[in-house]
C-alpha cells in the first residue's frame, strides 16, 4: 500500500480553463519562437534528429545552438510522458504513487542548502530583576556535513507528515570531493530513512555508482525498476530558455536509465522571467515542456515529472523572494498547467525569506504551505526546515513544519455528512435540549477517542510565555533518540565493497565493531 | 456476585457510565449495569452506604483525577465520571442520616442577573457533585433578591456566582453587598468565577475566593473545609 498523502477533494484553481489554454498557446509559441539556446551538443543532436529546427549560433562561446521545437513534437512528448509515476522506498509502505490528474499531495523535504543552522538554548536574566530568567534559542550557521545529512534524514524518517526525502543539506566535509559527493550523499540519505530519496547529481560520472548502490539496496536492477527507491531532480533549463550543458547531459543519462526524474525550472520573475504572472508562467511552462520533450525523445515513456520552482524577485536586492505571495500564485498556476497535461507535478511551498526560525518564518511558510497544498500538486517540495530562501537548513524548523502539515492535512479531510450522520445528530439534539444543562459534553468522549478531532498545537506553552521553540527542540532530540531502520549489515558490506568513494565512517556496522 | 459490586462500581465511575445505556470508554461494557444500577444492587445486597462511597465511588473518582493529571483523561471524562458519582450519591442521599454520613457541604450556584451563560457553571456544579458536595443550581439570570432570599432560607455553606460578561460581573458585588445588608455575609463563603472575573476583581468586591475552573473550585472548597 502506498502512502496516503492527502487528497484535495476540490483543488483551488487560480486560472480559468481559458487562461490555461492561453498560457499553453503562449508556451508553444515561445518554444518555436524564440525557441531555446542549447549548450548541450547531444541535446541539440537529439532535437535535430527528431525534426526540431536546430541552428548553430555563430558568435556563441561556448558553442551553442538555437532550438525551435515544433508544437507537434511537444504534444507527442506530453502524450508519451507517464501520467502515473511511482516513487519507491526501502520500506514499501512508504511508496508514493502519483497520478497527474489526481490532486493527491505528498509532502517532501528539500532542497540542498549550504548552511546548517546549529541551535543551542541559552538562558538570559532580566537586567532589572536577575531572578527572572528566560530561555531562548541561539542560532549558529556553519557549513553542512554528511553527519548533518544523516541526522536530517533520521529526523525526517520520524516526521509523520513527511512523505519523501529530498536531501536537505550540501555535504561539505573536507574529505568530500566532486568524485565522492554523490555516493556519500545518497548513502547518507538511504541509510537513515526508509522513505523515498530524491537528490540532484553533482558529477555525471557518479550516476552509475549511485544507481548500482540503489540496485544493491532494492535487491537488483529489475527490482530497482519496480521499486525505484531513488529519483533525481535536474534543473536542465536555465531561465530564460537555455539548455545548460552539464545538467542536460545528466538529465539525458538518467532518462536513458529509465529512472524517475524531475525536469525542473526555476525562473525568477523580474530578472530571468517577466515580472508579471502571465509572462513567468508562459515561460516556465515552455521551459519545463522543453525538458519533458527532451526526456521523451531520449527514452519514450521514461517517467519525467513537471518540476516548477518559480519565484519572484525581491525589489530591494533582486534576490529570490520565496516568502512573497506571488511565489505561491506562480506555483499554483504551474500545478494547474501540470494537471492540464496530466503529468505529476513537483511543486514548491514553504520556502521563506526569514533567516531564522520564528514568527516571520512561520507566517511565510504557513501561507504558502496552505495555499499551494490546496491547489493539489502531487509532489510538494515543501522544504521542511528550509530558511533564508534556499540557503539554510534548520532541523528544529523541520519539526515545526511537521506540526503545520498535520494541521493542513487535518483541515483537508473530507466532510463526513451523510444520512446516517444526520439521523444520529438529530437524535442527539433532541435528547440534549431536554436535559437541564443542555450540553453535548456526554457525546464528546467517543468522538474524542476516535481520532476524528484535531489535536491541540503540539508545542503549546504554559500560557505565560511562548515556549514553542523549547518544546520543538526537545521534540527534535526525542526524534534523534528514536532508532532508525538502517540498511542491513550484509547489504551495507556489499555496498562498501562494490561502490567506490564511500566514507568508512558512514558504515555503522564498522563503527560498532 | 455481591463482592463484585464495589469493584464494578469503581470501574464504572472510571468509565463514566451513569446507567447501563451509557457507552463509557471500553466498548465491552455496553449494556452492563452502570453506577445507578450498581448502587441500587449494592443496597439490595446490604452493602453499607459508607462502603459504597469510600470503596466504590470515591476511589473511582480518585483514579479519574489521576488519569486527568496524567493527560490520559480529559474534561469530558471527568464530567462523565462526576455525573455518574452524582447519580450514585442521589440514590444514597436519603440514607445518609441513618448511616451517620455527612456530605462535604452544601453549595448553591447561580449565574448572576442579566447573564444567561452557564456552560462553566454547569461544569463546575457537576465536578463539585462528583467530588462529594451537595449542589443546588439556581440557574441563569438569577435576581440578586432571589439569591439572598435563598441563602437566608436554606443556609448553604458556599455560594458560587458565575458571570461571563464584564457588564454582568458587577452584580456579583451587588449580591455580596446585599448579603451584608441582610446580615448573611459571614454565614456563607462566596466564590466567584467566569471568563470576565479575576482574582483581583474577587478581592475588590469582597468575595472569599476566585476559582479559575471546576478543579480549582474543588481545591478551594476542600481548603475551606480543612480550615474550619
Amino acid at each position: 500500500m502506498p502512502r496516503e498523502g492527502i487528497l484535495v477533494d476540490t483543488p483551488y484553481e487560480r486560472m480559468t480553463g481559458k487562461q490555461i489554454e492561453e498560457i499553453h498557446k503562449a508556451s508553444m509559441e515561445i518554444l518555436s519562437d524564440p525557441g531555446l539556446i542549447c549548450f548541450s551538443r547531444e541535446a541539440a543532436e537529439i532535437f535535430s534528429a527528431s525534426g526540431a529546427d536546430v541552428t548553430k549560433i555563430k558568435s556563441s562561446d561556448p558553442p551553442a545552438c538555437l532550438i525551435k521545437i515544433p508544437e507537434k513534437l511537444v504534444l507527442d512528448a506530453i502524450e508519451s510522458t507517464p501520467k502515473t509515476v511511482k516513487l519507491g522506498a526501502r520500506n514499501k509502505d512508504n511508496t508514493l504513487v502519483m497520478h497527474g490528474d489526481e490532486p493527491r499531495v505528498y509532502f517532501i523535504s528539500g532542497s540542498e542548502t549550504n548552511i546548517w543552522l546549529d541551535v543551542d538554548i541559552q538562558t538570559y536574566a532580566k537586567r532589572s530583576d536577575p531572578g527572572i530568567e528566560i530561555r531562548l534559542p541561539e542560532f549558529t550557521p556553519r557549513r553542512g556535513t554528511v553527519a548533518d545529512l544523516c541526522n536530517a534524514a533520521h529526523v525526517c524518517e520520524h516526521l509523520e507528515t513527511l512523505d519523501g526525502f529530498i536531501r536537505t543539506v550540501n555535504i561539505q566535509d573536507k574529505d568530500i570531493t566532486d568524485d565522492n559527493k554523490d555516493v556519500n550523499k545518497f548513502f547518507a540519505c538511504l541509510n537513515n530513512t526508509t522513505k523515498h530519496v530524491m537528490a540532484g547529481l553533482t558529477n555525471l560520472d557518479q550516476l552509475d555508482n549511485v544507481v548500482n548502490m540503489a540496485s544493491l539496496i532494492a535487491g537488483g536492477k529489475e527490482q530497482l525498476k519496480k521499486n525505484p527507491i531513488i529519483s533525481f531532480i535536474t534543473c536542465l533549463v536555465k531561465s530564460p530558455l537555455q539548455f545548460v550543458d552539464d545538467t542536460t547531459k545528466t538529465f539525458i543519462e538518467i532518462c536513458k536509465r529509465g529512472l524517475p526524474v524531475v525536469a525542473s525550472s526555476s525562473p525568477q520573475a523580474g530578472t530571468t522571467a517577466p515580472i508579471k504572472e502571465a509572462g513567468i508562467i508562459a515561460q516556465i511552462n515552455a521551459e519545463v515542456l522543453a525538458g519533458i520533450t527532451l526526456g521523451q525523445l531520449v527514452n519514450r515513456g521514461t517517467p519525467v515529472m513537471y518540476g516548477s520552482v518559480p519565484v519572484r524577485a525581491r525589489m530591494d536586492t533582486l534576490g529570490d523572494s520565496y516568502g512573497s505571495v506571488e511565489t505561491s500564485q506562480y506555483n499554483i498556476d504551474c500545478t494547474q498547467m501540470a494537471r492540464f497535461y496530466k503529468i505529476p507535478n513537483y511543486s514548491t511551498a514553504g520556502v521563506c525569506d526569514s533567516k531564522v526560525p520564528g514568527q516571520q518564518s512561520s507566517i511565510e511558510r504557513l501561507l504558502s504551505d496552505i495555499l499551494v497544498t490546496l491547489s493539489g500538486p502531487q509532489y510538494l517540495h515543501c522544504a521542511y526546515g528550509l530558511l533564508d530562501c534556499n540557503s539554510v537548513f534548520c532541523l528544529p524548523q523541520a519539526v515545526l513544519d511537521d506540526a503545520h502539515f498535520q494541521m493542513i492535512k487535518f483541515f483537508l479531510r473530507s466532510p463526513q455528512i451523510d444520512k446516517m450522520e444526520i439521523t444520529e445528530t438529530l437524535e442527539q439534539i433532541r435528547k440534549v435540549v431536554q436535559t437541564p444543562q443542555k450540553l453535548y459534553i456526554s457525546y464528546i468522549r467517543k468522538v474524542m477517542r476516535s481520532g476524528i478531532l484535531s489535536s491541540s498545537y503540539p508545542f503549546e506553552g504554559d500560557g505565560k510565555s511562548d515556549n514553542v521553540f523549547l518544546l520543538v527542540y526537545k521534540r527534535m532530540n526525542e526524534l534523534l533518540e528514536r532508532p532508525v531502520n538502517h540498511i542491513d549489515q550484509t547489504t551495507t558490506s556489499r555496498i562498501f565493497q562494490e561502490i567506490p568513494g564511500l566514507l568508512p565512517r558512514l558504515n555503522i556496522y564498522e563503527q560498532r565493531s | 456476585m455481591s463482592e463484585d459490586i464495589i469493584p464494578m462500581l469503581k470501574e464504572n465511575v472510571i468509565q463514566g457510565r451513569k446507567t447501563k445505556d451509557d457507552e463509557g470508554i471500553d466498548e465491552e461494557l455496553s449494556g452492563t449495569p452502570g453506577v445507578e444500577e450498581l448502587t441500587r444492587s449494592a443496597l439490595e445486597n446490604n452493602i453499607p452506604v459508607k462502603e459504597i462511597i469510600t470503596k466504590g465511588l470515591t476511589p473511582g473518582m480518585e483514579v479519574v483525577g489521576e488519569k486527568f493529571n496524567a493527560k490520559e483523561f480529559y474534561i469530558p471524562d471527568m464530567l462523565a465520571s462526576a455525573e455518574a458519582v452524582s447519580a450514585g450519591m442521589d440514590i444514597l442521599k436519603p440514607l445518609f442520616e441513618a448511616s451517620n454520613i455527612e456530605t462535604k457541604g452544601r453549595v448553591t450556584m447561580a449565574t448572576v442577573r442579566k447573564d444567561i451563560h452557564d456552560i462553566g457553571k454547569s461544569i463546575v456544579a457537576t465536578l463539585l457533585r462528583g467530588a462529594g458536595y451537595e449542589v443546588e443550581d439556581l440557574g441563569i439570570d438569577v435576581p440578586t433578591k432571589k439569591i439572598v432570599q435563598y441563602v437566608k432560607e436554606k443556609r448553604p455553606d458556599y455560594l458560587g456566582l458565575s458571570a461571563l460578561l464584564t457588564s454582568t460581573m458587577v452584580y456579583m458585588g451587588e449580591i455580596i453587598d446585599a448579603l451584608k445588608e441582610a446580615g448573611l455575609r459571614d454565614k456563607v463563603k462566596v466564590i466567584v468565577g467566569g471568563a470576565a472575573v479575576s482574582e483581583e476583581y474577587a478581592r475588590e468586591i469582597g468575595a472569599d475566593a476566585y476559582c479559575v475552573d471546576g478543579f480549582d473550585a474543588i481545591r478551594t472548597l476542600d481548603g475551606f473545609r480543612k480550615a474550619k
